[in-house]
């Protein structure tokens, strides 16, 4: 049959259960893909023997009943697997194995798939381009000088290159959707508390949500579905049902009221976005929803409070790497102190340092009304803004990104404007809400760009189903060609 | 307010991070300027907002406690740096 890899999950689960193909020969298929993508540097690790013979297992005693029956799927490398190393993209945990697997990947491999591989990440995610990574940048399948976005960009490299048919990340501040944006693809992050963290690397406790990329918006309802739920080993677990997301699936959005708030642009936006926006507003309109103006005015402080309530979570996390337990430990060091000390400046790559000294410092004795206090009373107010809008709106629609994919190198030396890049994504994390970034068209040199549909506390539902019916209407195409091969 | 190079070194040592000399130039330029971009909020009064120490409308839950796993040490002790039978191993701490 043609290359199976370039089909949605959903097709593929298609032709595994009417057994046009076996999970082996599509694990050979990805296994192929991933051996000739190595220019991509996508993967920190592969697990190919294993893969082959949990595809083996299945095709010797196939459950077709299942959400995802004989899939490999590569993960990022923040999800914790069992017997398999786990970075976070960080020297710090370069030989970390755990000894127990993620609630979010056990949840998948219950569900009939197995792990192909583990993909590159910002440093304990924390960063927007993957340049922060010690296993060096991942490039955009999109353009051999683009960065893929971050932190997920190894996840969205390789799902756009065919090297997995979905895969899961993690966002924090818009660490899926943003990298979901930059190369063409769904990412959604969910509602804080649907999706277990037990067994995620954390980087801010408060903010952290797993979630689904994918090709198409029907895959994410798919992954969404066998990813979530109730878990009692995470203390913010949200105990409710499960949702059938993928059967319940509907393009029908009559009626529905769609905010756009007027503060989401910024200075020097380039005018694809505008006109993208402008497109995606007129098809939500022409399928019978009603737009509605709405302001959210604290927008503007929420990358400011969150980069003083992240790092400050952060730093209260990572203080856990120490040398002693497990990761690198330094040689130099005569004492304790010292050798936390050498540990730490030699296990942590600058950025991760940054961010740990920013959140010590907002914290630290004196400080802590100044800066943490006051960035909860405003992250109080972002929250408020959107409960008083969606009173009288059923989701809200934004451009996912303020541009497209930038070049490797641009903005590394710039702290401050490689943060305004998420300036659209961490206002939703702040409120702890669900949001999906779909793919909508592209920019004059032909990269994609993506829009943002954000939806009120566990309303995953409503915003996947507008999303499928923009999917159907919009008419956008990813067209990468595979020059890494 | 801005960070000089001593309040840097300062706070490192809070942070447990020995900061190269020739790096606390550099660092304390960026962390000058992200400072900077997050005192915006200084523009907000917010003496009458609550701070907002939970998203979910629910309170942690307990459990009891209760070990649920247990009599896994060597699995524990298997990611340990410095290898030893039974325990943790850290450079001496007491004379």
């Amino acid at each position: 049959m043609a290359d199976i890899t370039n089909q949605s999950l959903n097709e593929i689960i298609e032709n595994v259960k009417t057994k046009k193909v076996s999970s082996t020969e599509l694990t050979k298929a990805y296994v192929k893909n991933i051996e000739s993508a190595k220019k991509l540097n996508a993967f920190v690790t592969t697990t190919f023997d294993q893969a082959l013979n949990n595809a083996k297992q299945f095709d010797n005693k196939p459950n077709f009943d299942q959400l995802l029956p004989g899939i490999p799927l590569a993960v990022k490398d923040l999800f914790c697997t069992e017997n398999i190393k786990t970075t976070a993209g960080s020297n710090i945990l370069n030989n970390f194995i755990p000894s127990y697997e993620s609630t979010i990947t056990k949840n998948l491999w219950d569900h009939g798939s197995f792990l192909l591989g583990k993909l590159n990440c910002d440093e304990f995610a924390m960063g927007s381009s993957n340049e922060t990574s010690y296993y060096g940048n991942v490039i955009n399948p999109v353009g051999d000088q683009l960065v893929p976005g971050g932190s997920s960009g190894g996840s969205s490299s390789a799902l756009a290159a065919d090297l997995t048919p979905a895969t899961i990340g993690t966002d924090t501040g818009g660490s899926i959707r943003q990298p979901a944006s930059f190369t063409g693809t769904v990412g959604l992050k969910p509602t804080y508390g649907l999706c277990s963290r037990w067994g995620i690397v954390a980087f801010a406790s408060s903010l952290d949500q797993a979630g689904p990329m994918t090709k198409t918006i029907k895959d994410c309802a798919i992954m969404l579905e066998a990813m979530s739920g109730f878990d009692e080993k995470d203390s913010t677990s949200i105990n409710k049902k499960k949702e059938q997301y993928s059967k319940n699936l509907k393009d029908n959005i009559k009626g529905l009221k769609i905010g756009i708030p007027k503060e989401y642009r910024v200075d020097n936006m380039p005018k694809e976005v505008d006109e993208l926006w402008e497109k995606g507003k007129k098809i939500l309109k022409d399928l019978g929803a009603q737009l509605i103006d709405i302001s959210l005015p604290h927008t503007k402080y929420a990358l400011p409070t969150y980069y003083i309530v992240a790092p400050a979570e952060a730093s209260s996390n990572l203080a856990r790497y120490d040398g002693v337990r497990y990761g690198y430990r330094s040689k130099q060091g005569k004492d304790l102190i010292e050798m936390y000390e050498k540990t730490r400046s030699e296990g942590f790559g600058d950025e991760v340092k940054r961010r740990i000294l920013i959140g010590t410092y907002v914290l630290s004795s004196g400080y802590y009304d100044a800066y943490y206090l006051k960035a909860q009373k405003v992250r109080q107010l972002i929250k408020k803004d959107f409960d008083d809008s969606f009173k009288k709106i059923d989701a809200i629609l934004t451009p996912s990104t303020p541009s497209s994919a930038f070049k490797i190198g641009e903005k590394t030396n710039d702290p401050v404007s490689m943060y305004l890049n998420d300036i659209f994504t961490v206002p939703v994390n702040l409120a702890g809400l669900p949001a999906l970034s779909m793919p909508a068209g592209v920019d004059k040199q032909g990269h994609p760009l993506g829009l943002q549909l954000i939806g009120k506390t566990l309303d995953e539902q409503k915003i996947l189903n507008i999303g499928y019916a923009f999917e159907k209407n919009c008419g956008f195409k990813n067209e990468i060609k595979k020059w890494w091969s | 307010m801005s960070l000089d190079k001593e309040k840097i070194k300062y706070v490192a040592k809070l942070a447990r991070i020995s900061v190269d000399e020739a790096k606390v130039e550099s660092l304390t330029k960026d962390l000058n300027s992200i400072f900077k971009f997050i005192e915006q909020l200084n523009e907000l009064n917010t003496d009458k907002v609550e701070p907002l120490t939970s998203i979910l409308n629910q309170s942690l839950r307990s459990r009891k406690d209760e070990i649920s796993d247990g009599k896994i040490r060597e699995k524990i002790l298997k990611n340990s740096p410095k290898e030893n039978e039974e325990f943790f191993v850290v450079p001496k701490v007491v004379e």
